[in-house]
C-alpha cells in the first residue's frame, strides 16, 4: 500500500514535539516556580512554542509520508490544517492577555492546556487511521473541557464546561462505537484500507456498516454543531471564557470538519457509491443554516448570537459535502481559514469590549463605539461585513468560492438557499454595526485596547481585506492541499 | 480609443484614496475635512471631464478600456470601459458628488469625518459599478454601494432613520444576493460550452444561454434591478429611505443610485438575455405603468415634501423603465436622458427641500405657505426645478418624457396613452405642491423671518438649473454621444434576441425592433 519509512521518523513530527515540548514545559513551571514567572513565561512559551511550530510545519509542505506503521500521515492536507491550528493558537494566545489578567485566570493552566488542545487537533487531521483519530480528539476534547471551566467563580462558565464534557463524552461515545461497528463490518482501522475494501467488490451495505456510518456522522455532527447535534453550542460558547470561545468557534470546527472530510472523501467515492449521503448532506446543511441563522436573529448576547451564527457558518461549510469534489473540499478549506481570521477578529474584540463583572456582552454594549474608539469600532465593521459576505471582505470571496460550487454541480436550491439566508445573517449581524453607529454611548469613556489585542486586530483586519480583494494566491495553494494520493 | 491615460482607474481610485486621507486628518478639525473632501471631489469632476472631450461620438465600442488579471483561473479580471451611456452617467456621479460635498457643508455638524469619508467611498463605488466590464467586479461595486449609503441614513439621517437604513440594505441585499448566483449560474454554463470560466461582458455577450436558463438568469438580474429602481411592487423602501437621508444622502440616493438599477438592465439584463427580456418585458412594462400612476397619486397625497419628491421618483423612474422596454431608439434614447434630468432635477428638488429644512426644521407641507415674499430667489429657482420635473418643453424634463411617451407609442398605443396621463398628474402633484409651499399668505410667523438663500446656495442651485436648460434647449450635445452606441446596443439585442427565438409563436417576435 505505501512505501515503510523506518521507525526513526521523528523528522516528521517536529512540530508536534515542540508543542507538546512547550505545553508541557509550561505544566512544570507552574508547579516549580513563582507566580510571576508564570505569568511572564507561560505566554512566551505559548507564543514561540506555536511560532517555532508553525516555522517547522511550513517547511513539511510539499511532503507526504505514513509513518509509524502508517498510524500517522503527513500530507499537504495535514499540514494545511496544523499551519491553520498554530495560527489560531499564536492569534489567540496574543489576543487573550489582558483578559486572563482582568478575569484571574490562572496562566500557566491556561496556556498548557491551550497547546495540548493544539496538540490534539494537529494529531486528528495528520491521521487516516480510526485509532489515532480518535486520540487526538480525545486530547483536544479534554483540553477543551477543561479550558471551558476557567472561570471558577461564574457559574456560567462552570455549567459550560460540564456541558460540554456530558454532551462531548456522549457524543465521543458515538464516534466510537461508529469506529467499532465500521471495524466489524470492514475488518480495517485505516481509511485507505476501507477505501480499497470497499473498491474491491465483494462489498454490501450490510446493516452494522450502515450503522457504523451512521454512528460515525453522528458524533462528528456533534463536534463540528450541526443541526440537529446543536443545542450545546450557545450554551458553551457563552459561558466560556471568550478567548476559549474564538478557540472552539475556529479551531474545534476547522479540526472537526478536516476529519469529517477526511473520513468521507477518501474512501467514499460520493458521486456513485453513495449517493444518498449527499442528500443527507443537503438537507443537515438547510437545517443547519436556516436554524443557525433563524435563532441567531433573536439572540441579544453577542457572544450568543455568534454562536449561532457559527451554527450557520457550519451549514455554509456543508455544502462542500453536499457538492462532494475535490474543487469543494479547496472551497470549504478556503472558508475555514477566512472564518478563522474573520471570527478571531471579532472575538478579540469582545474581549476587549467585555466588563469586569463577566456579565455577557449585550448589542447595547456596542452602542457608540464609533465614538468611543472609532478604529475599534471600524474592525468591528469589517469583521461582521465579512462574515455577512459583503464584499470587498474575505468572506465573500469565501462564500463566492463555495456558491459557485453549488452552482456548478447544480445545487440550484441549495445555493439559492444559501445567499438568502446571509440575507437573514446580514440583519443580525448588521444590528451591531448599528449600535456601534447610529447610537449614542452609554458611557463616554474611551475604549482602549492594549497592544496584544490590538495587534490581532490589525492583522485579522488585514487579511481579512486582503484575502477579500486578492484571493488568487491563497487559493492556489490551497490546491495542492490534497490528500496524501495513497 | 488607445489611451495610455489610465481615466477609468484614476476615477475609481481617486475617492477612495481621499477617503483614506480624510481618515487620517484630525476630526478636531471639521473645517480641514470639509476643505479636503472638497478638493477632491472636484478633483475627480475634473479627471472625468477629459472622458467627455476624448471620448469618440462615431463608436458605440467600449472605451477607455483598461484589462488587468485578477483572477484568471475564476475567469474574473479587472475590467473598465465606458460607452456612450456609461459616460454620461459617470459624468452625473462626478457633478452631483462635487454638488453634495457642497451642500453638506453646514448640513452635517455630527461625525463630519465619517461622513466625508463614508461619500468619497460610496463615489468609489458608484463609478465603479458604471465603469465595470467584468460582472464579478460590477458585483463588488454594486455591494460596496450599499454600505457607506447605509450608514449615511443611519447615521445622519431622520428621526426614523434605523428603520430605514436597515430596510434599505435588506432590499437590496435580497436582489442583489440572487443576482450574484446567477452571475455564477451565467460563467458555470458558458464554461459548460466555451471550456472556461469567464466574468468578461464581451465573452457573455457573445454567448446564448439555453433558453430556459436565461428565463430564471433574467429573473434574478431583474430582481436586483427592479429593487434598486425600484418599480412598483418593490418600491416600499424608497420612501423611507429618501425621507430619512440627510440631504446629500437624498439627492445621490435619487441622483445615481437609482439609476444603477435602470443601467443594470441597459447593461446586463437586456443585452444578456435579450429573449428572456423580450418575453417578460410587458411584465415589467405594466410594472413600470402602474408604477408611474400609483406613483403620481401617492404624491398628491403626501403631506411630506420629501416623501412626496421620492414618489415622484417612482413615477419618473417608472417612465424611464417603459421607454428602456420598448426597444426602439426613441424610447431607449430618452430613457437614457431621462435617468440624467431625474438626476439633476430630482437632486435640485431635494437641495432644495434641504435648504428649507435646514432653516426651518420641518419638511410638513402644511407648515409653510406664502414662502416666495420672504424667499424670492429660492421661489424662482425651485420654479425652474419644478417646471423641469413636470417636462415643460424649454427644460430637459420635456425631451426626455417626450421621447419616452413617442417611443411607447410606437411600441404600443395603450402603453403611450397611459403613461400620458403620469405626465398630467405630475404636473397636478408639483404645482400644488409649489402653491401650497410658496404662494398664498404667510400663516406661521417663523416662516416671515426666514433669509433668503446664501451664495454658497445660489452656487449650487445655479449649477442645477444650468444644466437643466443646456439639456432643455441644446439636446444634441448630449444625444451625440450616445447615439452611436444607442444604435449598436438595440441592432444587437434585436439580432440576439432572433438568433436565441427559434418559435415564432412567442409575444415579442412580431414586434418593431431597433426601428
Amino acid at each position: 500500500m505505501m512505501v515503510m519509512i523506518p521507525e526513526f521518523a521523528f523528522e516528521w513530527i517536529i512540530p508536534e514535539m515542540i508543542v507538546m515540548g512547550c505545553a508541557l514545559l509550561i505544566l512544570l513551571m507552574e508547579a516549580f516556580s513563582g507566580e510571576r514567572d508564570v505569568r511572564v513565561h507561560s505566554r512566551f512559551l505559548a507564543l514561540a512554542g506555536s511560532i517555532a511550530a508553525l516555522y517547522f510545519t511550513a517547511a513539511g509542505w510539499g511532503h507526504t509520508a505514513g509513518i509509524f506503521n502508517n498510524l500517522y500521515l503527513v500530507d499537504n492536507y495535514g499540514t494545511f490544517f496544523k499551519a491553520l491550528f498554530l495560527v489560531i493558537s499564536i492569534l489567540i494566545c496574543l489576543g487573550s492577555q489582558r483578559y486572563l489578567e482582568r478575569h484571574a485566570i490562572v496562566m500557566g493552566e491556561y496556556y498548557a492546556l491551550l497547546l495540548f488542545g493544539v496538540l490534539g487537533m494537529m494529531v486528528m487531521v495528520s491521521s487516516s487511521s480510526f485509532i489515532t483519530i480518535f486520540i487526538g480528539l480525545e486530547l483536544m476534547s479534554i483540553s477543551i473541557y477543561v479550558l471551558c471551566g476557567l472561570l471558577r467563580e461564574n457559574h456560567l462558565s462552570v455549567e459550560s464546561s460540564f456541558k460540554y464534557f456530558l454532551i462531548g463524552a456522549f457524543a465521543t461515545a458515538f464516534l466510537l462505537y461508529g469506529m467499532a461497528l465500521l471495524y466489524a463490518a470492514t475488518g480495517v482501522l485505516d481509511l485507505y484500507e476501507l477505501r480499497d475494501y470497499l473498491g474491491s467488490g465483494d462489498f454490501f451495505l450490510t446493516p452494522t456498516f450502515m450503522a457504523g456510518l451512521a454512528f460515525l456522522t453522528v458524533g462528528l455532527g456533534f463536534k463540528t454543531a450541526l443541526v440537529p447535534f446543536h443545542m450545546w453550542t450557545p450554551d458553551v460558547y457563552e459561558g466560556a471564557p471568550t478567548p476559549v470561545t474564538a478557540y472552539m468557534a475556529t479551531g474545534v470546527k476547522a479540526a472537526a470538519f478536516a476529519v469529517l472530510a477526511r473520513m468521507i472523501f477518501i474512501p467514499f467515492d460520493m458521486q456513485s457509491a453513495l449517493p444518498y449521503w449527499q442528500e443527507l448532506f443537503w438537507l443537515l446543511a438547510i437545517l443547519t443554516m436556516i436554524v443557525g441563522n433563524i435563532t441567531a436573529l433573536v439572540q441579544d448576547g453577542v457572544k450568543r448570537m455568534l454562536a449561532y451564527s457559527s451554527i450557520a457558518h457550519a451549514g455554509y461549510l456543508l455544502i462542500a459535502f453536499t457538492v462532494g469534489n475535490i474543487q469543494a473540499l479547496e472551497a470549504m478549506l478556503f472558508y475555514l481559514l477566512v472564518y478563522a481570521f474573520m471570527n478571531i477578529g471579532a472575538f478579540t474584540l469582545l474581549m476587549v469590549l467585555e466588563k469586569k463583572n463577566g456579565s455577557p456582552l449585550t448589542c447595547e454594549d456596542f452602542s457608540g463605539l464609533a465614538k468611543r474608539n472609532p478604529f475599534l469600532a471600524l474592525a468591528m465593521t469589517v469583521f461582521l461585513l465579512s462574515l455577512t459576505g459583503i464584499p470587498p471582505m474575505a468572506g465573500f470571496m469565501g462564500k463566492l468560492y463555495l456558491f459557485g460550487m453549488a452552482i456548478r454541480a447544480e445545487y440550484y436550491w441549495l445555493a439559492v438557499i444559501g445567499v438568502l439566508n446571509s440575507v437573514l445573517a446580514a440583519y443580525y449581524y448588521l444590528r451591531i454595526v448599528m449600535f456601534m453607529y447610529f447610537k449614542d454611548p452609554l458611557q463616554e469613556d474611551r475604549v482602549i485596547s492594549s497592544a496584544g489585542p490590538f495587534a490581532v486586530i490589525i492583522i485579522a483586519v488585514t487579511v481579512t481585506i486582503y484575502l477579500g480583494i486578492f484571493p488568487r494566491t491563497v487559493v492556489n495553494l490551497i490546491a495542492y492541499a490534497g490528500f496524501a494520493p495513497f | 480609443m488607445d489611451q495610455s491615460f489610465p481615466y477609468l482607474t484614476i476615477l475609481i481610485a481617486l475617492p477612495l484614496t481621499g477617503a483614506i486621507i480624510l481618515l487620517f486628518l484630525p476630526r478636531e478639525n471639521p473645517g480641514l475635512i470639509r476643505v479636503v473632501a472638497l478638493v477632491i471631489s472636484l478633483l475627480e469632476f475634473a479627471v472625468s471631464l477629459p472622458l467627455w472631450f476624448l471620448f469618440r461620438n462615431d463608436s458605440g465600442d467600449m472605451q477607455f478600456v483598461e484589462q488587468a488579471p485578477w483572477f484568471p483561473e475564476w475567469g474574473i479580471s479587472y475590467l473598465v470601459g465606458i460607452d456612450g451611456i456609461s459616460l454620461l452617467l459617470i459624468l452625473l456621479t462626478t457633478l452631483l458628488t462635487a454638488i453634495c460635498v457642497l451642500a453638506s457643508w453646514n448640513d452635517i455638524k455630527d461625525r463630519v469625518k465619517e461622513y466625508f469619508v463614508a461619500f468619497l467611498v460610496l463615489e468609489t463605488a458608484m463609478v465603479g459599478t458604471l465603469a465595470s466590464l467584468d460582472l464579478v467586479l460590477f458585483y463588488i461595486f454594486w455591494e460596496l454601494m450599499l454600505i457607506p449609503m447605509y450608514l449615511l441614513i443611519g447615521v445622519w439621517g431622520g428621526p426614523r432613520r434605523i428603520y430605514a437604513a436597515i430596510k434599505f440594505f435588506l432590499f437590496t441585499m435580497f436582489g442583489s444576493v440572487l443576482m450574484l448566483l446567477a452571475i455564477l449560474a451565467l460563467m458555470n454554463s458558458y464554461a459548460a460550452q466555451y471550456g472556461v470560466l469567464s466574468a468578461n461582458l464581451y465573452d457573455l455577450y457573445r454567448y446564448v444561454p439555453p433558453l430556459s436558463l436565461q428565463y430564471w438568469l433574467f429573473g434574478a438580474f431583474a430582481l436586483a434591478f427592479v429593487i434598486k429602481v425600484p418599480m412598483f411592487p418593490f418600491h416600499t423602501w424608497l420612501p423611507d429611505a429618501h425621507t430619512e437621508a440627510p440631504t446629500a444622502g437624498s439627492v445621490i440616493l435619487a441622483g445615481v443610485l437609482l439609476k444603477m438599477g435602470t443601467y443594470g438592465f441597459l447593461r446586463f439584463a437586456i443585452p444578456l438575455f435579450p429573449e428572456a427580456a423580450l418575453a417578460f418585458g410587458w411584465i415589467i412594462s405594466a410594472s413600470a405603468l402602474i408604477g408611474i400612476i400609483y406613483g403620481a397619486i401617492m404624491c398628491i397625497m403626501q403631506t411630506d415634501m420629501k416623501r412626496l419628491i421620492a414618489y415622484s421618483s417612482v413615477s419618473h423612474l417608472g417612465f424611464v423603465m417603459l421607454g428602456l422596454f420598448a426597444f426602439n431608439t426613441q424610447g431607449v434614447e430618452g430613457s437614457i436622458y431621462q435617468m440624467l434630468n431625474h438626476g439633476i432635477v430630482t437632486g435640485g428638488l431635494f437641495l432644495v427641500v434641504g435648504m428649507i429644512y435646514e432653516r426651518r426644521h420641518t419638511r410638513m407641507i402644511a407648515d409653510f405657505g406664502g414662502l416666495s415674499k420672504v424667499m424670492p430667489v429660492m421661489a424662482v429657482f425651485l420654479m425652474i426645478i419644478t417646471l423641469a420635473s413636470i417636462g415643460l418643453p424649454g427644460t430637459n424634463g420635456f425631451i426626455g418624457e417626450f421621447l419616452i411617451l413617442l417611443g411607447a407609442f410606437k411600441f404600443n398605443r395603450l402603453y403611450g396613452a397611459l403613461a400620458a396621463t403620469g405626465v398630467v398628474l405630475g404636473a397636478v402633484y408639483m404645482l400644488w405642491l409649489y402653491q401650497r409651499v410658496m404662494f398664498g399668505q404667510i400663516v406661521h410667523e417663523v416662516n416671515s423671518r426666514l433669509k433668503d438663500l446664501t451664495k454658497r446656495e445660489v452656487l449650487i442651485l445655479s449649477t442645477v438649473v444650468l444644466l437643466i436648460f443646456l439639456m432643455g434647449i441644446y439636446p444634441k450635445m448630449f444625444f451625440r454621444k450616445m447615439e452611436v452606441t444607442v444604435a449598436q446596443y438595440l441592432n444587437f439585442v434585436s439580432a440576439k434576441g432572433q438568433v436565441a427565438s427559434m418559435s415564432p409563436s412567442r409575444l415579442p417576435v412580431n414586434m418593431v425592433i431597433g426601428k
